[in-house]
């Protein structure tokens, strides 16, 4: 299947690609598979029972990487897709998932992925996923990521997720379930313009000794958009978790954090930080005392929150 | 280069009647290399400071700079023509880097060897502190020493330092005194310091004391350093010293 270049853009967006990527991957492109690699040690099968495909991921597996980008350009058009990865034991691999709308039309675009990790003991997964959406039609443009991590003894997943643009609505879940020392550290950046509104749910559950999480929220909310965060973090055993939030609210954008902490375990110790607000105006003037304009100093000041 | 004519403030939220003005028409012109402002707290310094950089507006009076009436120019456009301010107390950002800091106040994207020559300058050794943010992880001592690196950067014509020296260690103290010795040799702006540190007003071509918002004192350090070391003008400053 040909990739036109406005897939091509959206392919460069979210998963910073420009070429066919090195190792294994799977394209989608308008609910169609548009590419697909496997290597030796990385298979992936699509699914019979519903969309979606299966990545299996070879005990040992070392330094290999795994694209799954999604682009959907043609207006109106709604997907489930089911994505599971097996990774096996004592693999070390970087998952890189990412979707990109592009809409002109006038109906609504919605693509809801729903992802599941099943890390095997003492794996390592490093998975960066990117949500973007573009086009100057009135249709909107939806996404509902889904993430659901099983993380057996000792394994190790990094998430860093990132909607910067265009996203016109989004509830994004992220449910985790943790054995004994396992850890889990997700990053999530966002930033939500007009009247768009981004849900972020997160739940993890801590139910082996010494088992980590720690959960980064970053996002700016900015003329009318609204954003809330929600985050309950259970420690069922010893173990340590930590959740932060922090928002910039710019305009007349409106920013909720919820977050709820359970310790049912004497030595499970748990922690959240929360921190909503504007810029602050020293911020602004010491950029401005730089040489910046107010314009200039929020950008920077943006940007570099995001980064 | 830097003239101030009947520069008056009183704050805008004081009561009627309550008014309290923290400057008193002040008439200051500055062609020295190195000037040094001094007085108690409270004496109006820092405010001082402020209206110099744009960030306070006098309540009345004007300001020139090379001639320039800049009294409306805001804080960006004084930036531009020339003036840096180093605050007393340094701002933290959180996701912005030594680096990007750098960068903005140089004006344009710094390389590793000018963030290494300028980091130096402060102590600071560039490898540790490059790809940090401005954020809490930083002790207020590092976050001072950024702060001075970044006027470095931007090698303007008048530099205003606002007690630099404040949250400094004795040991840096020294090194400071160097930085701005070597700055006084290199630049060819001129250096305006708050500080009630001697050693620092020692090395200052002109002293000016501030009390309760008025210039108590102005001359070169000959003049001034035996009147502020011995007539008790000032106990305050003394005790600080």
């Amino acid at each position: 299947m040909e990739i036109s270049a406005i897939e091509k853009n959206l392919l460069a967006q979210v998963a910073d690609l420009h070429e066919v990527p090195e190792g294994a991957y799977n394209i989608r492109a308008n609910g169609q598979m548009a590419g697909r690699n496997t290597t030796a040690n990385i298979d992936i099968v699509t699914k019979t029972d519903k969309p979606g495909i299966d990545i299996r991921i070879k005990k040992g597996t070392k330094k290999e990487s795994v694209h799954i980008p999604v682009v959907l350009s043609e207006a109106g058009l709604k997907e489930t897709v089911y994505n599971d990865f097996f990774v096996g034991e004592g693999a070390d691999v970087v998952i890189i998932a990412g979707c990109g709308i592009h809409n002109c039309g006038e109906q609504a675009s919605e693509h809801s992925g729903i992802h599941r990790f099943f890390v095997e003991k003492d794996a390592k997964v490093k998975y960066v996923e990117k949500h973007y959406g573009e086009g100057d039609g009135n249709g909107e443009r939806l996404m509902h990521p889904t993430t659901e991590i099983f993380l057996g003894e000792g394994a190790v997943l990094e998430m860093d997720t990132v909607q910067i643009k265009g996203i016109d609505s989004t509830n994004r879940v992220t449910r985790a379930e943790l054995k004994a020392g396992a850890s889990l550290t997700i990053r999530e950046k966002i930033m939500t313009h007009g009247k768009q509104s981004a849900t972020t749910d997160f739940v993890v559950d801590m139910n082996g000794d010494d088992s980590h999480v720690n959960l980064v929220s970053r996002s700016v909310a900015r003329d009318e958009s609204k954003q809330l965060f929600v985050s309950k973090i259970v420690g069922n055993a010893k173990c340590t978790g930590h959740s932060e939030c922090d928002a910039i609210i710019m305009d007349s954008a409106v920013v909720s954090a919820r977050p709820e902490l359970t310790a049912a375990n004497i030595d499970a110790e748990l922690i959240h930080e929360a921190a909503i607000g504007k810029i602050a105006g020293e911020q602004l003037v010491k950029l401005m005392t730089l040489g910046l304009t107010t314009q200039e100093a929020e950008e920077q000041i943006i940007n570099g929150f995001l980064k | 280069m830097l003239e101030l004519k009947d520069i008056c403030f009183t704050p805008a939220d004081s009561e009627a009647g309550a008014s309290k003005e923290i400057l008193k028409n002040i008439n200051l012109t500055i062609d020295e290399r190195f000037v040094a402002i001094t007085g108690p707290n409270g004496s109006g310094k820092s405010t001082l400071a402020k209206i110099i950089a744009g960030i306070i507006q006098p309540s009345s009076g004007q300001i020139l700079f090379d001639g320039v009436d800049i009294t409306d120019f805001s804080i960006t456009e004084r930036a531009n023509a020339g003036i840096s301010f180093a605050f007393q107390q340094p701002v933290r950002f959180k996701g912005l880097t030594v680096k990007d800091l750098l960068s903005i106040a140089a004006g344009k994207e710094v390389n590793v060897t000018e963030i290494c020559n300028y980091l130096s300058e402060v102590g600071l050794c560039a490898r540790d502190y490059v790809n940090r943010e401005l954020n809490s992880s930083l002790s207020g001592g590092e976050l001072k020493r950024i702060e001075i690196a970044m006027i470095l950067a931007r090698k303007t014509k008048l530099s205003i330092f606002d007690e630099p020296e404040a949250g400094i260690d004795l040991w840096s103290f020294q090194n400071l005194i160097r930085v701005f010795e070597k700055m006084y040799q290199e630049i060819n702006g001129s250096i305006m310091i708050i500080s009630h540190q001697e050693r620092i007003l020692d090395i200052a071509d002109r002293i000016i004391l501030l009390e309760a918002g008025e210039i108590k004192m102005s001359g070169s350090r000959d003049d001034v350093m035996p009147l502020l070391m011995g007539a008790g003008t000032c106990s305050t400053l003394l005790d600080k010293m």
